[in-house]
C-alpha cells in the first residue's frame, strides 16, 4: 500500500492542517483511496469551504420556494401543480483546456442536475466570458465552446434560448462557461437525494466508468499555470446520445414509485454522489466496486471512486424493485448494476476485490469538512466621476458602440443552438428575456442571465445588486413576475483577502437585492480560483433569473410594432457614466463608480411596467442597461426595422443618451394609451418622459442627426461573423 | 485479425472540412499545403482468420453501413 | 386516417411531430419504437427530427439499418406515404428511399433559424394545399443538411418535378445543390425535407406556414 507522503497530500490539494484534521477524524492515517475521497469532498468545488459561512446570509425561502439550495437544483411552485426546477453551474476550467468537450460536459452536467430531480429540461441558457478578441486563444475558445454547447444541447433536444457573451482581458487565461438548465416537473413528483433507510439497494445507472477526468474536481479548485495545458487527459468527453437515453430512462423510472433517492454523478463522481446521498439521508452506504460497470481494464478502487466519467447516476431503490428498474434501463440499452446497500452505520464503506479499501464516517466528508472564515478586505468602492470629451458626435459613438465586441449582435452564436425544438420557445434570443411556454398550457416561463462584471470590480456590493436588479428587470420587461434566482459566483483565489472581500461584498449585494425584490436564491454554484499568474478575473457573480407569465398572449417584446407609437422613457435619468460602455468604448476608460441601484425605485418602476403588460395595454418594452438609452432605442428599432424620431429635449447629450442609470425602461404604445400611461405614472410617482415617436426607416435624434436603421443593423451584425471568419479557430 | 477501414469523400465531392483545414494550415504558415481532404478511420477486430472471407465481409460492412457510397469511397487494410 | 411516428433512440422532435398530427387528424399517431419489427397498418409514416443513435458515424446511417426501417421500406414500396423531416430526411437518403445524400453544412456549423422556402411542386400529396412558388417560412435546425446528388440525378429530379421545396430569397443555409430543401421519390409517396414544418404550426411561435403540409396530407389520405 502506498505510504502517504507530504508530497502526495499536497498533490491532492490538501494543506497540512487539513491533513491533520483527516487523521483526527479517522483516528489513523488514511490510505490512498481515502485520501482521494477526502481531497475531492473537501475541495472548494464540493465543500464550499470558503463561501459557506457567507452563503448562509442569502434569502432562500419564500412563497414559491419548494426546494432551496443544497439539492441538485432549486424548485419553485408555478401554480396548477407545476414546478420549475433550475440551476446554473460553471464548467470554467475544463472549457479553457478543451473548449468543445468542456462546454459540452458542462451542459450535460447541469441537465442531469435538473432531471435527477424528476424534471424534464425545457430550456438552456449560458453565460460566457472570453478574453479580449485580440488574444491568440480567444477565437479558438469561442468557436469550441459555442459548438460544444450546441453539440450537446441540440442532440438532447432541449432548446438553448439565450444567455450572454462578453469579452475582457481579465478572462484571457481563464474563460467562464456558466450553463443554466430549466426544467418542468409536477410539485408532487420531485425527487431528492436523501438516501433514507437501511437495507435499500444502491444502483448504478448510465454509462460505464473509465479513467476520465480523475481529479477534475480538484482541478476546478486550483489556479491555472503553464502546465494546465498538459492536463488535457483529465478532461471528460461528453456523450449526449447516452445522456438523452439516460434522461428518458430516468423519467420512465420516476413514473414508478421504485425510487428512494437519486443523484447524478457529477464532479467527483461516485464519491460525492454516494457520500452526499448518505449524508442527507442520515444513513451509511456500503459499495462493492467489483459490480461497477467498467469501460477499461484493471481499474483501481482509487480510480473508480474519483472517475468523472459522464452520463452516470446513482439511485437508491426500495428493496425488491431492482428487476423493475433494470427492465427500464435494459430497454434504453444503458448499464444498470446493484453496487451497494444503505446501512445504519453512518459510514461510507468501499469494498474492492473482497477487501475494504475505504471506511470513514459520512459526516467527516460533510459536516466535518473544513469551513473557513477567510480574512477579507473590502476595497473602498470607486467614487470618482471620470472626465470625458462632451463634444463627440453622438451618432458616431452609437454606431461604434453597437458594433463593438460586447454590444454587437450575438446572432453568430445563437444560430448554432437549436431553439425551436419542443415547439414552445415564444421569445428567442435577442430580447430582454427568453420565454418558453409551459407545455400544454397558456402560461410561460421567462428566463435570463445577467451580471455586469465591470460594475462588480469597481464596487462588488453595488455591482452584485445590479446583477440581481437587471435580471429582475429583464423578466419584468417581457411581462413576467420574477420568482427566484440561481447564482453562479465566479471569482479569483479566496485565500487573497482582496478577492475574498469581493466575494463577501457580492454575496451581501445579492442578498440585499434579492430580499428587497422578493427574489429568493434557490440554487447556485461557486467557482473560485479563477486566475492566471496571480491575476484574478473580474468578479463575475452571474445571476440566472426565472419568472412566470400567466397568460402568454399578454407579453412584451423589444421590437417596435407599429409606426406612430409614442416612445416613453420610464425611470429617472441622471446620466451616470461611471463604468459605462460609453466610457470604455469611446474614451477607452474603465473608470468611475458603477451606477447606484435604488431597489425601491426598481420595484416601483418594474411593478408599474408589468401591470401595463399584464393588462394587455403594452406590447413593446425594453429594459435599459449596457450602453444606456440610445443603445436600447437602437435595439428596438433594429429588431423591427422600424425607425424612430426623438422629440426636442434640452437634456439630449452624451450623459442623457449613454448614461447607465438603473431602474429604467423604454415603452412604445399608441398615442391614446401613452397619454394614459403618462398620467398614471405621474400618480404612481414613477419618473416618466415622452421621448419620441416610432416610424419611418431612420433613427432621428434631431433634424440634422439621423441614420438609416438598415445602416445600424449592418454595423450591429457585422462584428461577430467578421471576427470569427478572420482567422483560424 | 485486425482491419482498418478508411472512409473518404469521393473525388469531386466538395469537402468543406478539408478546405477549412487547408486554409488553417496555410494561415499557420504551412504555405506548401495544397488541397486537403479529410475522412474517417475505423479499426475493427474480427474473429475471422480467413483473409478473403474477412475481406468479403468487410466490403459488405462498408457498402451497408460504414460508407455512404453516394458520396464516400472506402479502402480496407487487413493486418493478420 | 391513421398515422405513425417512428421513435429512434435520441429522436427529439417526435413529440412536436406527434402533436401536430393529432391536431390535424384528430387522432393520436402510433408511436413506433425502433426495435419493433413491424409497423402498424397506417396511411402515413413520419420519421421525425433528432439525432438518431447520436448521429454517430453519419447522420441517419445507423437508423437506416434498424429493424423497423426494413418494414418502412417495404411499406413505402407498396405506396404508403412516408415523410422524413430533418434527421428523417437523412434516414430516408441513407436507406435509399430517396436519392442523394445530406452532407455537412457548407458553413461547417449547426444552423438554427427560420428560413424562407419556396414550394416548387404542388403535384404531390405533401404540397397540394400550397400554391406553386408560394413562399413559406419554416425553421431549420441541422448540422448536416447540405443536399448532394450528381448532376444527372439533379437534372432528373428537376425534370420529373421531384424538387418539392427550395430555399428562397438567396438564403441557402447549408450549401445544398440548387438550393434544394426537399425532394420526392419516383412514385411521389415518399418525401424528405430539412426544414421543420411541424415547428411552424402554432401562431404563437411564428407564421403557421407548416399547417398546410399536414392538412394537405389529411385531405389526400382520408
Amino acid at each position: 500500500m502506498t505510504a502517504i507522503t507530504q508530497k502526495i497530500v499536497r498533490e491532492h490539494g490538501l494543506n497540512e492542517d487539513e491533513y491533520a484534521r483527516i487523521k483526527r477524524l479517522l483516528n489513523r492515517e488514511p490510505n490512498l483511496v481515502e485520501l482521494g475521497i477526502f481531497s475531492v469532498m473537501w475541495s472548494e468545488h464540493c465543500s464550499y469551504k470558503s463561501t459557506r459561512v457567507h452563503l448562509r446570509k442569502l434569502p432562500t425561502k419564500g412563497g414559491v420556494v419548494i426546494q432551496g439550495p443544497g439539492e441538485n437544483a432549486g424548485v419553485i411552485d408555478i401554480g396548477d401543480g407545476d414546478a420549475c426546477v433550475f440551476k446554473m453551474e460553471s464548467h470554467n476550467h475544463p472549457s479553457f483546456i478543451e473548449p468543445y468537450q468542456g462546454a459540452a460536459t458542462g451542459v450535460g452536467g447541469i441537465m442531469r442536475d435538473v432531471f435527477t430531480m424528476g424534471a424534464r429540461p425545457v430550456a438552456m441558457m449560458n453565460a460566457l466570458r472570453f478574453g479580449e478578441p485580440s488574444h491568440e486563444k480567444t477565437r479558438h475558445l469561442v468557436s469550441g465552446v459555442v459548438s460544444g454547447i450546441g453539440g450537446y444541447g441540440n442532440c438532447m433536444g432541449v432548446p438553448t434560448v439565450g444567455g450572454e457573451v462578453n469579452f475582457h482581458r481579465s478572462y484571457n487565461g481563464n474563460i467562464l462557461v456558466n450553463a443554466m438548465c430549466v426544467g418542468l416537473a409536477r410539485t408532487d413528483r420531485i425527487f431528492l437525494s436523501a438516501a433514507k433507510g437501511a437495507g435499500n439497494p444502491v444502483v448504478y445507472i448510465g454509462s460505464k466508468t473509465g479513467r476520465d477526468g480523475i481529479h477534475g474536481a480538484t482541478m476546478a479548485s486550483a489556479e491555472f499555470n503553464e502546465d494546465s495545458e498538459e492536463k488535457r487527459p483529465t478532461v471528460q468527453v461528453g456523450d449526449p446520445f447516452t445522456e438523452k437515453l439516460l434522461l428518458e430512462a430516468c423519467l420512465e423510472l420516476m413514473a414508478t414509485d421504485a425510487i428512494v433517492a437519486i443523484q447524478d454523478m457529477g464532479a467527483a463522481g461516485l464519491t460525492s454522489s454516494s457520500a452526499e446521498m448518505a449524508d442527507k439521508g442520515g444513513a451509511g452506504i456500503e459499495l462493492d466496486l467489483d459490480h461497477v460497470p467498467q469501460r477499461e481494464a484493471n481499474m483501481t478502487a482509487y480510480e473508480m471512486m474519483l472517475s468523472e466519467s459522464q452520463e452516470r447516476m446513482l439511485a437508491v431503490l426500495k428493496p425488491g424493485r431492482e428487476a423493475q428498474a433494470e427492465a427500464i434501463f435494459k430497454k434504453w440499452e444503458l448499464d444498470f448494476a446493484v453496487i451497494g446497500i444503505t446501512t445504519n452505520t453512518k459510514r461510507l464503506v468501499v469494498k474492492h476485490k473482497g477487501r475494504i479499501v475505504a471506511d470513514m464516517p459520512v459526516t467527516s466528508l460533510s459536516d466535518e469538512a473544513p469551513l473557513y472564515e477567510r480574512p477579507y478586505q473590502k476595497r473602498t468602492p470607486r467614487q470618482d466621476a471620470p472626465a470625458f470629451d462632451t463634444s463627440r458626435p453622438v451618432m458616431e459613438s452609437l454606431v461604434k458602440i453597437i458594433a463593438s465586441p460586447d454590444m454587437c449582435s450575438r446572432r453568430w452564436v445563437w444560430e448554432q443552438y437549436d431553439n425551436s425544438v419542443m415547439a414552445d420557445t415564444i421569445q428567442m434570443p435577442g430580447g430582454d428575456a427568453a420565454v418558453v411556454r409551459v407545455h400544454g398550457t397558456d402560461k410561460a416561463l421567462a428566463m435570463t442571465t445577467d451580471v455586469t462584471p465591470r460594475y462588480c470590480k469597481a464596487d462588488p456590493f453595488e455591482g452584485a445588486k445590479q446583477a440581481v436588479a437587471e435580471a429582475w428587470r429583464n423578466l419584468t420587461a417581457v411581462g413576467a413576475t420574477p420568482l427566484a434566482v440561481t447564482d453562479n459566483l465566479n471569482f479569483g483565489n479566496p485565500e487573497r483577502p482582496e478577492t475574498m472581500g469581493e466575494i463577501v461584498g457580492a454575496i451581501d449585494g445579492i442578498g440585499e437585492a434579492c430580499r428587497a425584490l422578493s427574489f429568493p436564491v434557490v440554487s447556485g454554484n461557486c467557482s473560485l480560483y479563477n486566475e492566471t499568474h496571480g491575476e484574478p478575473i473580474l468578479p463575475t457573480p452571474a445571476i440566472g433569473g426565472v419568472g412566470l407569465i400567466r397568460d402568454v398572449t399578454r407579453m412584451a417584446t423589444i421590437a417596435f410594432k407599429r409606426g406612430g407609437d409614442t416612445i416613453i422613457l420610464i425611470g429617472d435619468t441622471k446620466g451616470h457614466l461611471g463604468q459605462s460602455i460609453y466610457l470604455r468604448e469611446i474614451e477607452g476608460l474603465e473608470e468611475g463608480a458603477p451606477p447606484p441601484v435604488d431597489l425601491v425605485a426598481e420595484k416601483r418602476n418594474g411593478d408599474f411596467i408589468r401591470r401595463l403588460i399584464e393588462q394587455g395595454r403594452v406590447d413593446t418594452v425594453h429594459d435599459i442597461s449596457d450602453g444606456g438609452l440610445l443603445v436600447a432605442l437602437a435595439e428596438m428599432a433594429m429588431s423591427a426595422l422600424i425607425g424612430a424620431e426623438l422629440f426636442a429635449n434640452e437634456r439630449a447629450g452624451v450623459p442623457f443618451f449613454f448614461g447607465e442609470d438603473q431602474a429604467r425602461y423604454l415603452v412604445a404604445a399608441p398615442w391614446a394609451v401613452s397619454e394614459q400611461i403618462l398620467a398614471e405614472a405621474a400618480k404612481a410617482a414613477v419618473p416618466v418622459l415622452r421621448l419620441g415617436r416610432t416610424g419611418g426607416v431612420d433613427l432621428i435624434l434631431a433634424p440634422d442627426k439621423r441614420i438609416a436603421i438598415s445602416q445600424l443593423w449592418t454595423a450591429h451584425e457585422a462584428w461577430f461573423p467578421g471576427y470569427m471568419e478572420a482567422g483560424p479557430r | 485479425m485486425k482491419a482498418r477501414v478508411f472512409v473518404t469523400l469521393k473525388n469531386g465531392v466538395l469537402d468543406p472540412q478539408g478546405k477549412a483545414i487547408g486554409h488553417a494550415l496555410n494561415n499557420l504558415g504551412f504555405e506548401a499545403v495544397g488541397e486537403v481532404r479529410q475522412g474517417k478511420l475505423i479499426d475493427i477486430e474480427l474473429a475471422d482468420k480467413d483473409e478473403s472471407r474477412a475481406r468479403t465481409s468487410l466490403k459488405e460492412m462498408c457498402e451497408k453501413l460504414l460508407a455512404n457510397t453516394v458520396i464516400e469511397k472506402y479502402e480496407i487494410e487487413l493486418k493478420p | 386516417m391513421k398515422s405513425a411516428v417512428i421513435v429512434f433512440p435520441a429522436s427529439n422532435r417526435d413529440r412536436d411531430t406527434a402533436e401536430v398530427l393529432e391536431k390535424v387528424i384528430g387522432k393520436k399517431p402510433h408511436m413506433v419504437w425502433h426495435a419493433d419489427s413491424e409497423m402498424p397498418n397506417v396511411d402515413l409514416i413520419v420519421i421525425p427530427g433528432g439525432f438518431s443513435y447520436g448521429d454517430y458515424l453519419r447522420c441517419g446511417a445507423m437508423a437506416a439499418q434498424s429493424h423497423i426501417m426494413r418494414d418502412v421500406i417495404a411499406k413505402a414500396n407498396k405506396g404508403v406515404a412516408v415523410l422524413g423531416i430533418c434527421n428523417g430526411f437523412q434516414i430516408l437518403t441513407e436507406s435509399r428511399l430517396l436519392p442523394g445524400a445530406l452532407m455537412r453544412n457548407a458553413g461547417l456549423k449547426f444552423v438554427s433559424k427560420p428560413v424562407p422556402v419556396e414550394v416548387e411542386e404542388t403535384q404531390s400529396m405533401f404540397t397540394r394545399r400550397y400554391k406553386k412558388k408560394q413562399r413559406v417560412v419554416y425553421p431549420v435546425a441541422h448540422g448536416e443538411g447540405n443536399y448532394f446528388a450528381d448532376e444527372d440525378t439533379l437534372d432528373r429530379l428537376e425534370g420529373e418535378g421531384r424538387v418539392v421545396f427550395r430555399y428562397a430569397g438567396g438564403e441557402n443555409p447549408n450549401g445544398s445543390a440548387r438550393d434544394i430543401a426537399g425532394v420526392l421519390n419516383e412514385k411521389r409517396n415518399v418525401m424528405g425535407l430539412m426544414p421543420h414544418p411541424e415547428c411552424a404550426c402554432d401562431p404563437l411561435l411564428g407564421p403557421p406556414d407548416g399547417l398546410g403540409l399536414f392538412e394537405g396530407l389529411v385531405e389526400a389520405l382520408s
